[in-house]
């Protein structure tokens, strides 16, 4: 079947069993919102378009809290809005899927593709002390096995896991089967404020701790489940890493362009590869680790600043040299740039 | 012979109330409707931040703490995936009429079937008695020493008034906690609000003239008076939207 990105994020959420959205339009993300409009109610669902994004966040961690499968999406301006709520979803435990088709910034930016949110996404997008899982799908097959997957991590782990995909990417039109997701058990939802129906003790979905020594415990258990998710659920890719010299670090769409550089360097005889790393939190360390030990440089490509660079250097201990390109502002770099920059550091390597 | 006990629908968690403060009125109000109602293992309730903030902790039904302002919203994704539950919200004025004003006003125009009830105690209790957007004018607060002015500061709002021009509100009344009699009639609103909910028939607001002795620095009984003296001419009691009368004088 052949789709476009964004609508895939919606039919593969109906497909994993998600009734409720909640959005407010940005572009380049608005078709999503459009395509759920139309679908939702033809599966006895819900799409419904907030005051504002904040509002839609907490629609969604209401929808959440009472056991629903519920998600939001957004572009970068929307999703800082969204920050706030995300940091209470975090600090109730609350499963909760956000996607983010990021555009250029800060500010209000652009309207095209860009990858200027690493940072926030993988870094600190609320308040307090958190992680969540970070998806960064390359192709739209991708985009469909991820969401599914996003609300199956969201529910095992009681965390919020965000789709960052990009206006190219939700824009491209390309083949997709939705049967290609993985099952997983899933646990049940026993916390869920929904009516205790006189059955059991009330549940209280809350993130407010007064007590600091209280705190710190949920804090703690929260970075125990932290790391079980690093150890179980890394996702990355490689291509042609085994004998390179040169290894580019890219993810998403940046990632597809820097393979085609990649095939255009072996031709000119450069042994050039690509890690592309698919959770941008967990991060792969240790993979890239092991990387270190067999190329001679690394190349960060992003459509950003440099964002990921130092998530790079952390990994490899900064045993090799880390050089970055990128274009910002909503520009895709091309394989050419990408390549004159493989064979200038070919070049500096002899 | 039991002749006064705690409503079921209120844990025993002692409350935290200050001396005075009529936080713990309301609870039991709301509490004695759900009790009597029967709907405690249906209800969902949302506590907002501020005083009131360990409702989660007193109601008895299951509770989800809000965000700061977004109560409303937090309520529109529960009921909105489980329509036969009672969803209501327990807001102060701080949370409902000033950070969450859009979210308050939304549920209005989409005619949410929640109810809210809105605690006007014309201040900041929590952070310790900053100006509130209900704040009178000429009152004194930690943030408006000089007494609220409208040049500076703005005027007071008055939320159920303000409601009561949406569509989607179906009953809006501001009820006081100051004597019995309207002790009694404050619960005749809260029961009201929760029919209007059952009926599906949009949302319904409940708007609770309330004291704070502790940051007005004044005794309970004066704190009482002051109320009554002040806040009630700038807030007059009364329903400001009833559908079901409506619909009744439309039969």
């Amino acid at each position: 079947m052949l789709m476009k990105g964004n609508e895939v994020i919606g039919e593969a959420a109906i497909r994993a069993g998600c009734r409720y959205f909640f959005g407010y339009p940005i572009t380049p993300q608005t078709e999503l919102a459009e395509y759920l409009a139309k679908k939702m109610p033809k599966v006895g669902g819900l799409c419904l378009q907030a005051e504002s994004e904040v509002a839609a966040i907490n629609m969604v961690l209401g929808c959440n809290a009472s056991g629903e499968r519920a998600f939001t999406s957004s572009s970068s301006p929307g999703v800082s809005l969204k920050s706030e709520g995300i940091s209470y979803i975090i600090g109730s435990d609350l499963p909760c899927v956000i996607v983010n088709v990021q555009r250029g910034g800060p500010g209000l930016g652009g309207i095209q593709p860009a990858q200027s949110d690493y940072l926030q996404a993988t870094k600190a997008l609320g308040h307090g002390d958190q992680h969540f899982i970070v998806l960064a799908p390359a192709y739209v097959q991708e985009i469909a096995t991820l969401m599914g997957e996003a609300f199956d991590l969201a529910d095992i782990y009681r965390t919020p896991v965000m789709l960052l995909a990009d206006g190219a990417l939700g824009q491209m039109m390309e083949p997709v089967d939705f049967e290609a997701k993985k099952q997983r058990t899933l646990p049940e939802k026993t916390w869920a404020a929904c009516g205790h129906g006189n059955k059991r003790e009330h549940n209280v979905v809350n993130s407010l701790y007064i007590s600091p020594e209280v705190l710190e415990q949920t804090v703690l258990a929260r970075f125990e489940r932290y790391k079980l998710i690093e150890e179980k659920e890394v996702m990355y890719d490689g291509y042609m890493t085994e004998d390179a010299d040169i290894c580019i670090v890219s993810y998403g769409i940046t990632a597809r362009i820097a393979k085609t550089a990649v095939k255009a360097a072996r031709e000119k005889g450069i042994k050039a590869g690509l890690f592309r790393p698919i959770t941008l939190w967990p991060y792969p360390k240790k993979q890239l680790s092991a990387l270190a030990d067999k190329v001679k440089k690394f190349l960060v490509v992003e459509m950003n600043m440099g964002q990921m660079v130092d998530d790079v250097k952390v990994a490899t201990d900064c045993r090799r040299p880390v050089e970055f390109f990128g274009r910002t502002g909503g520009i895709i770099p091309t394989p050419d740039e990408i390549l004159a920059k493989i064979e200038e550091m070919n070049g500096g390597a002899d | 012979m039991v002749v006064f006990d705690k409503p079921k629908a209120l844990t025993n968690a002692p409350f935290h109330y200050c001396p005075g403060c009529t936080h713990g009125i309301v609870h039991r109000l709301v509490a004695e409707v759900i009790d009597e109602m029967g709907i405690e293992g249906e209800t969902v309730g949302i506590a907002s931040v501020g005083c009131s903030v360990f409702s989660y902790d007193y109601f008895g039904c299951d509770m989800i703490q809000a965000p700061h302002g977004r109560a409303p919203a937090v309520a529109t994704g529960v009921k909105r995936s489980h329509p036969d539950n009672f969803v209501f919200t327990y807001q102060g004025d701080g949370d409902l009429a000033a950070i969450g004003t859009a979210e308050t006003v939304h549920v209005g125009t989409r005619g949410e079937n929640i109810t809210v009830i809105f605690i006007n105690n014309t201040i900041y209790g929590m952070t310790g008695g900053q100006m509130a957007p209900t704040t009178l004018l000429g009152q004194v607060t930690t943030t408006s020493p000089y007494g609220r002015k409208k040049e500076i500061q703005g005027n007071p709002i008055r939320v159920v008034e303000m409601l009561s021009t949406l569509d989607g509100t179906a009953y809006a009344e501001r009820v006081a906690v100051d004597c019995v009699k309207n002790v009694i009639n404050a619960k005749k609103a809260i029961r009201k609000a929760f029919e209007v909910q059952k009926n599906k028939l949009g949302l319904s607001i409940v708007e609770v003239l309330s004291t704070c002795p502790t940051n007005w620095g004044l005794s309970p009984e004066k704190a009482i008076e002051w109320l009554r003296e002040n806040m009630m001419e700038h807030y007059p009691l009364g329903v400001y939207k009833d559908l079901t009368k409506e619909a009744a004088e439309n039969e």
